[in-house]
């Protein structure tokens, strides 16, 4: 299990419009697509020099693959760069403050304390 | 020697700059309240004429990232670019452009470090709303050159409160130290409780309102050694799980001083979380 790779792909697709869109609009196949890609990117560092070893496991790119946010949550991700991401995909489709409440909705189940954020 | 001429703490909260700015349908019904309220706030650094502003905030994973995260950083740069495509898109935030106090910087790096703080630093930083924000709500005019300090609040492991509380005390002593002719304002941005991409998001009021009535008398009177008490890294995730923001606050009392009152307080509570602006005048000046 890699909570970094998953904060690693919230924090680098956020960053990216075109990224942002490409996940919106087809989430399974831009997973597919940062995995082979991405994943091993050093960021601030050369192109060339890229990490060997950084691979998601079956339940992490699920979650990603079908937008579950709260399986997110439940992962461990870093809520913040998961909640900002997923506002900058969805709010759009709601009511002002709508998308957020549902958000809130969605992860009701969860009691503290909330599942481990450390990476 | 500079003078420390104003301490100020206060939330930063994103939301503001498109409130205050909007008009007709789209102005929010608390958005008159809360410019009378950061006006009145804004005159608290107006008159105590600084000529320098020590900046403290946290990069909310912008800049700074998982594979290479400092616990302090202190910016030592001419200029600083400010706000990240991401801050445009969600808040309306305006991209901005500081002048930085590089020689400043330079002092609080090599003191900081010789007093014992492994303070990391940067040459090319861009900031983000932590820093941006109390600009546009206490000095709109950015006119002031600035020392950006950033804390990690954010990226487990953290550093323990008492050290947000050390780091504190040792910038002002930097300051009070520091060779120049300068009058210099430290402002200090955090939370109280809050709670992002969580159960309790964006509720009618911040997640734990009992909590920030606490955190304000803590802040207000400067009671440090109260809040060391109740506060831990495994406390702060109770009143929401965004809630680390306030060792910036408690940063910001360690500037104050160990009992030092407030000299203006207030507060206003709105919808996700509650804003609290605190200012001291170590000198009784303000003048």
């Amino acid at each position: 299990m890699s909570k970094y790779l998953l904060d690693k792909f919230l924090f680098t697709v956020d960053r990216d419009p075109e990224l942002v869109e490409r996940y919106r609009e087809d989430p399974r196949g831009t997973v597919a697509m940062w995995e082979a890609e991405y994943a091993n990117r050093i960021l601030n560092c050369h192109d060339g020099e890229s990490s060997t070893w950084l691979r998601f496991d079956d339940v992490e790119r699920e979650a990603l693959a079908t937008h579950d946010y709260p399986a997110l949550f439940g992962l461990g991700a870093h809520p913040f760069l998961t909640l900002t991401l997923f506002i900058a995909m969805f709010e759009r489709d709601h009511e002002p403050l709508g998308f957020q409440l549902e958000y809130a909705q969605r992860l009701a189940h969860f009691a503290m304390p909330y599942p481990d954020i450390a990476t | 020697m500079a003078e420390l001429v104003a301490v100020i703490a206060s939330t930063h909260h994103p939301f503001f700059y498109r409130a205050s700015t909007a008009t007709g349908e789209d102005r929010p019904p608390f958005a008159d309240e809360w410019v009378r309220k950061v006006e009145a706030f804004r005159e608290t650094l107006t008159r105590a004429r600084p000529d320098v502003l020590v900046m403290v905030g946290s990069d909310h994973f912008h800049q700074l990232w998982l594979d290479n995260m400092p616990q302090f950083l202190v910016g030592k740069a001419p200029f600083y670019d400010a706000n990240f495509y991401n801050e445009e898109r969600e808040f309306g935030l305006p991209r901005m452009l500081f002048k930085g106090q590089e020689d400043l910087s330079a002092y609080v790096l090599r003191e900081g470090i010789d007093a014992g703080f492994d303070l990391a630093f940067s040459n090319e930083l861009r900031i983000d709303h932590s820093i941006t924000c109390p600009i546009i709500t206490l000095r709109p005019q950015n006119d002031l050159p600035i020392v950006p300090i950033y804390t990690n609040i954010f990226a487990p492991p953290l550093p323990r409160p008492s050290r947000f509380v050390q780091l504190g005390r040792t910038i002002r002593q930097l300051v009070e130290a520091w060779p120049a002719d300068k009058r210099v304002a430290v402002i200090g941005t955090g939370h109280l409780s809050l709670e992002l991409g969580g159960p309790r998001q964006f509720g009618p009021h911040g997640p734990d309102p009992e909590f920030d009535q606490k955190a304000v008398g803590w802040i207000a009177s400067g009671d440090i050694e109260g809040c060391l008490a109740e506060v831990t890294l495994d406390s702060l995730w109770t009143p929401g799980n965004a809630t680390h923001g306030f060792m910036d606050f408690m940063l910001m009392m360690g500037v104050a001083g160990e009992g030092r009152k407030a000299d203006y307080v207030d507060t206003y509570d709105l919808f996700h979380t509650m804003e609290a602006y605190f200012t001291w005048y170590p000198n009784g000046g303000g003048s």
